[in-house]
């Protein structure tokens, strides 16, 4: 899948990952603008008004979580953060605030593609949409059915809500945090245990092989993401 | 700690420095009566005149009127009485002159003996003190009271004085104002009564008021008053490098013995000496005679030498065989080794007919001096000593002469056994080896009286006539003196032998303690097992408690002590001073003396490497001989040795350590850039191919080329990840983010970031339902299992399967990842686990081995265990064990 005309604004302080980027996404189609600071970031998203922004956290003005925040005051631009292997704190907190998945340093172009695309289309079919499918998981909204290869599977009312968060934002991280909240309200924010419990339980039951998650799958010490196949 | 007192100011509180010293003013007269104190007064007067601050110390006006009119006007210090005996004898009161702090104070009759329980012994010790404070003192001397002229003296007037003061005194003083009476204005005014003489003393006062005495002494006073003004002057030329008549450089040494003699030679010496502005040296040549007197003589010999070096010579004791010519010959090839330019010797006091045999050391001297001058001072009569022990008395005599009288009384009746049968010559070699006998055993006086009983008892029982003193066949006259004289001889040589067998059985004594001290110490390894030794050997050796202090940071400390031994501050301040200066200092020495202990610097070639104090004896006791001190010394030298060996073992070890580290060190970057590198060079091949040769490339070979580099470029992103979890475990930065964990979870986690790794590789996972939720940091715990998986996918082969199992046992949460590879050899189950493993052991398999590692730190910072076992049947058990109780 090509996106035609898309505008994306790639925000890093690293000339070599802005060339790279450029590359990549000029070749998938993206108009491609640039950005090195937090400052520079802001002015951009106002007057080339992107559809999509790659945000690195590690800026050297204001970091990244404070531009995220910034941007969400007033712009429902989909972002996607870009950060290193041990910073699962900023993570959170960037995705907190309101930027919508994250990639790891170093990162394919694949992967690259699958979180934009996934970011993207969130705003698409962001309508009432009664049946949600993934591969083979199937969840009617309306009737409040879930099957595993049309097979119906029983859920409790949490497992079923946790499920359906999930599905909504197919392919798109949801932190634990969210989900907690979500789910059960803001004072069980902080409560991993029911989380995991719940998680644990879910794949026993829609999972093939609950060792071996194929649908529900962890982002260690992040949260988890219902994964797509692209 | 740190108020230690600095050394140096104690050495200054001891031996202060010039411009803080008070100057003390010595009004020098030579014989009661000259005015001395008089004048002492009208020079304070005219101080205080001129605004000085004058107090009065201590004066004895003897009541006279003209004296006391002097003292008034001036502040009296009150005196202080010390208890002795029922009796308060009034003393200078030295605290109240400390705290008056006038400028200037007068002390009376510097050589005045304080009573007993005073704070100094002597009078001219509390002046020292009051200097030290920053006080001029102003005091009276008689001539006769300095140690020097003490011998003179007593020639001259045939008085003995008792209190005497050290010369130093009288050449450090400031001034000295010579108060001169001529002898007849002297004697009038003692005619007059105006001369104080104490009650006891007046025979002896009259003997000693005679006008030959008189001009004798006041001559001597004045000259030595000259001899300080030419000092005075001398020191001035020098210090504005005047050229001036400096003698030629003579050195002097003086040969002394047990004599008492002796005291007289080294005072002579000493002026000598002073006259010629020369070194002087005093040497004790110990035969094995000698070192065969009894303590006291020995003790007399030490004090002797002590003196001397108090005096300001340098003193040695040499050893020789004994007869007169080999001790002279000692003292002359220490003369000139030591440049002697003139030697002093006491005339000799025995008996000439002893010199004609035994020789004369005088005579050797004088023959075999060469071009040495030899000074003879004389001797004679000697004032009243008590007179030199008899040599050759040895002690408790009577049980050996007593021996002797029954050796001879066996030997007669030997006689009488055998008389009948063998000739009356033959029966002459009986007695003969009595005196022999006696001779080895019992010493030389009884050997003589042997000989002697001997012929008289062959003479009176077996040379007719019988049973008299006569002789009837005169031949007998001859065998009787020969008899006599063969025992007399026979007992000296045997005496002598026995002697120098004793000598040479001391010395070897002193060997062997040397021997067995340097055997322990090279048997000690370590610094305490040295310490110890060392302590040991002294305290056996000398009987006293020892302590070593070693240098710490530039700093002192007590490193090895005798039970019992405490040490104070000024003891540590004193040990201190001679670490830093390298001489000995203490008890016994010139410098600080009243130190509780004997201090010697520990030194070797490179330096000092510490202080070894040794306990003075306990007040009763003697003093070490100079021997002993030798030997002392030379321990001190063999410990330093020994110390120093230690410390450079220690040196050498860290050094291979640190040569050892470095190696590794070498070894592990050279191995870490050689697997940072590798990757990159597939990298750039892949890329600079894809660039370069685009063209020449078919599609399968692009892709493989695409592939490489991707996988390499994994590769290499997890080996940086992995130095930088190494980097952080190391230094302690790992955070754990304790939370609930699935096990499970985990499990699937790991597998799934293992990806392509694992992709042709069966993997079994079996976590039991309902398995809790185990506290953990789930990331670092992810990382934990893929390292350990990864590993077992390296060491099996394709086809094997992996399994990983989770149980529960007690509060223990235990995982296991099995698999069927080649396994771990037994001695490497636990080194498996350590860093760069794999640089130790080079194979095939890539990689830094940083991985068990990193697994390793993270499990233990959850508080919980890794260890790897053989599997039964083939394979390698790796084993996790966490805690399921949160603990922090």
């Amino acid at each position: 899948m090509s996106e035609t005309n898309q505008r994306v604004l790639v925000v890093d302080d690293e000339n070599s990952i802005r060339r790279y980027l450029r590359a990549a996404l000029s070749a998938q189609g993206f108009t491609v603008y640039e950005a090195a600071s937090g400052e520079e970031t802001l002015k951009a998203v106002l007057s080339n008004r992107p559809d999509i922004i790659i945000l690195d956290l590690g800026l050297p003005d204001f970091d990244g979580i404070e531009v995220t925040r910034r941007l969400r005051e007033w712009s429902q631009t989909p972002i996607i953060i870009l950060s290193v292997r041990e910073a699962e704190n900023d993570k959170i907190a960037a995705l907190d605030a309101g930027a919508d998945d994250y990639l790891t340093k170093p990162f394919g172009t694949g992967e690259l593609m699958a979180r934009m695309r996934v970011a993207m289309r969130r705003l698409v079919s962001n309508s009432d949409e009664p049946i949600l499918q993934v591969d083979n998981l199937k969840m009617d909204l309306s009737r409040r059915v879930v099957t595993v290869n049309n097979n119906p599977i029983s859920l409790t009312p949490t497992e079923y809500e946790i499920l359906r968060l999930l599905l909504q934002n197919a392919g798109k991280v949801l932190t634990h945090r969210q989900l907690l909240r979500q789910v059960w309200g803001t004072a069980y924010e902080s409560e991993m245990h029911i989380l995991r419990v719940n998680i644990s339980n879910l794949r026993r039951k829609i999972e093939p092989d609950p060792a071996r998650p194929h649908y529900l799958v962890t982002e260690p010490g992040v949260g988890y993401r219902l994964r797509t196949e692209d | 700690m740190e108020h230690r007192p600095n050394p140096d100011e104690l050495l200054k509180h001891l031996q202060p420095e010039e411009n803080k010293r008070g100057r003390l003013k010595i009004f020098l007269g030579y014989a009661a009566g000259v005015g001395k104190t008089f004048a002492m007064l009208e020079a304070a007067h005219q101080r205080r005149e001129q605004g000085v601050d004058v107090v009065i110390g201590y004066i004895e006006t003897h009541k006279r009127a003209e004296t006391e009119e002097l003292v008034e006007g001036l502040e009296v210090l009150p005196r202080k009485k010390v208890e002795y005996h029922n009796v308060a004898l009034p003393e200078m009161d030295v605290d109240a002159v400390l705290k008056r702090r006038s400028q200037l104070v007068l002390v009376d009759e510097f050589a005045h003996t304080n009573a007993p329980r005073s704070r100094h012994p002597k009078r001219y010790q509390d002046v020292e003190e009051i200097l030290d404070a920053g006080i001029d003192v102003y005091t009276t001397l008689n001539i006769q009271h300095l140690e020097s002229m003490n011998d003179i003296v007593a020639q001259v007037t045939g008085v003995i004085v008792r209190e005497t003061v050290p010369d130093r005194l009288l050449d450090e003083a400031s001034e000295i104002e010579v108060i001169d009476l001529p002898p007849d204005e002297l004697l009038t005014r003692l005619q007059e009564g105006k001369v104080y003489i104490p009650e006891q003393a007046a025979r002896a006062i009259h003997e000693f008021f005679r006008k030959g005495n008189l001009t004798a002494l006041r001559e001597m006073s004045l000259r030595r008053a000259a001899e300080h003004i030419d000092d005075q002057m001398r020191s001035y030329m020098q210090t504005r490098a005047i050229p001036g008549p400096w003698p030629a450089a003579e050195r002097l040494l003086a040969c002394i013995s047990p004599s008492p003699l002796s005291e007289r030679l080294i005072r002579s010496t000493r002026r000598l000496a002073d006259e010629l502005k020369a070194e002087w040296l005093v040497v004790y040549v110990e035969t094995p005679q000698l070192a065969a007197m009894p303590p006291e003589k020995r003790e007399r010999v030490a004090r002797m030498l002590r003196q001397a070096e108090e005096l300001g010579a340098h003193t040695q004791v040499l050893g020789s065989s004994g007869s007169v010519t080999a001790s002279a010959q000692t003292i002359l090839e220490f003369a000139r080794k030591n440049n002697i330019s003139k030697i002093v010797v006491g005339k000799p006091l025995r008996p000439h007919w002893q010199e004609v045999i035994r020789g004369s050391m005088v005579d050797m001297l004088v023959r075999m001096s060469g071009n040495i001058d030899v000074y003879v001072i004389a001797s004679s009569d000697q004032p009243s000593m008590p007179p030199e022990e008899n040599p050759l008395k040895i002690h408790s005599p009577w049980p050996r002469y007593l021996g002797s009288i029954v050796l001879v009384a066996v030997a007669t009746g030997l006689g009488f056994l055998i008389g009948g049968r063998i000739a009356p010559t033959n029966l002459v070699m009986l007695y003969l080896l009595t005196v022999v006998v006696a001779a080895i055993y019992l010493g030389r006086g009884p050997a003589v009286l042997a000989s002697l009983l001997g012929v008289l008892a062959f003479d009176f029982l077996f040379v007719q006539p019988y049973f008299t003193f006569a002789v009837s066949d005169t031949q007998y006259i001859i065998t009787f003196i020969a008899l006599f004289l063969v025992g007399i001889v026979i007992s000296q040589l045997t005496a002598r032998a026995r002697e120098q067998a004793d000598a040479a059985h001391q010395r070897e004594a002193e060997t062997a303690e040397l021997y067995d001290l340097s055997r322990d110490l090279s048997v000690a390894g370590e610094m305490d097992a040295v310490l110890q030794v060392l302590i040991q050997h002294v305290e056996d050796t000398f009987k006293r408690d020892t302590v070593v202090l070693l240098p710490e940071n530039d700093h002192l400390v007590i490193r090895m002590v005798s039970t019992n031994l405490k040490l104070d501050e000024d003891e540590l301040a004193v040990a201190d001073w001679v670490y830093r200066h390298g001489d000995p200092a203490g008890r016994h020495t010139n410098t600080l003396p009243a130190a509780q202990l004997r201090h010697l610097p520990l030194k070797t070639a490179r330096g000092i490497v510490g202080v070894l104090g040794v306990q003075g004896p306990e007040s009763s006791r003697p003093d070490l001989t100079p021997q002993q001190r030798r030997l002392m010394e030379t321990f001190a030298s063999q410990a330093a040795l020994a110390i120093e060996r230690v410390q450079l073992d220690e040196q050498a070890r860290q050094a291979q350590l640190l040569q050892a580290t470095e190696r590794l060190q070498t070894a592990l970057l050279n191995s870490i850039s050689h697997d940072l590198r590798t990757p990159l060079v597939s990298i750039t091949g892949a890329l600079t191919s894809l660039d370069e040769q685009s063209d020449s490339l078919n599609e399968d070979y692009r892709k493989s080329l695409i592939v490489t580099a991707r996988e390499e470029a994994d590769r290499l992103n997890r080996l940086v990840g992995n130095l930088l979890s190494m980097t952080r475990i190391e230094s302690g930065a790992i955070k754990l983010n304790i939370e609930p964990g699935d096990i499970q979870d985990v499990i699937g986690t790991a597998l799934d970031q293992l990806g392509k790794r694992i992709a042709h590789r069966k993997v079994e996972v079996n976590v039991p339902d309902n398995f809790p939720l185990v506290p953990m940091d789930f990331t670092l715990m992810v990382q934990v299992l893929v390292n350990v998986v990864d590993n077992a996918v390296k060491y099996s082969p394709e086809y094997c399967k992996i399994e990983i199992s989770a149980e529960l046992e007690n509060d223990q949460v235990r995982l296991i990842i099995a698999d069927r590879g080649e396994g771990i050899p037994p001695e490497d189950l636990e080194r498996v686990f350590d860093k760069f493993y794999r640089v130790q052991r080079p194979d095939s398999v890539s990689g830094t081995g940083l991985g068990l590692s990193i697994s390793k730190g993270i499990v233990e910072a959850h508080a919980g265990s890794i260890h790897a076992r053989r599997r039964d049947g083939g394979g390698t058990l790796i084993v996790i064990e966490l805690p399921v109780k949160e603990r922090v």
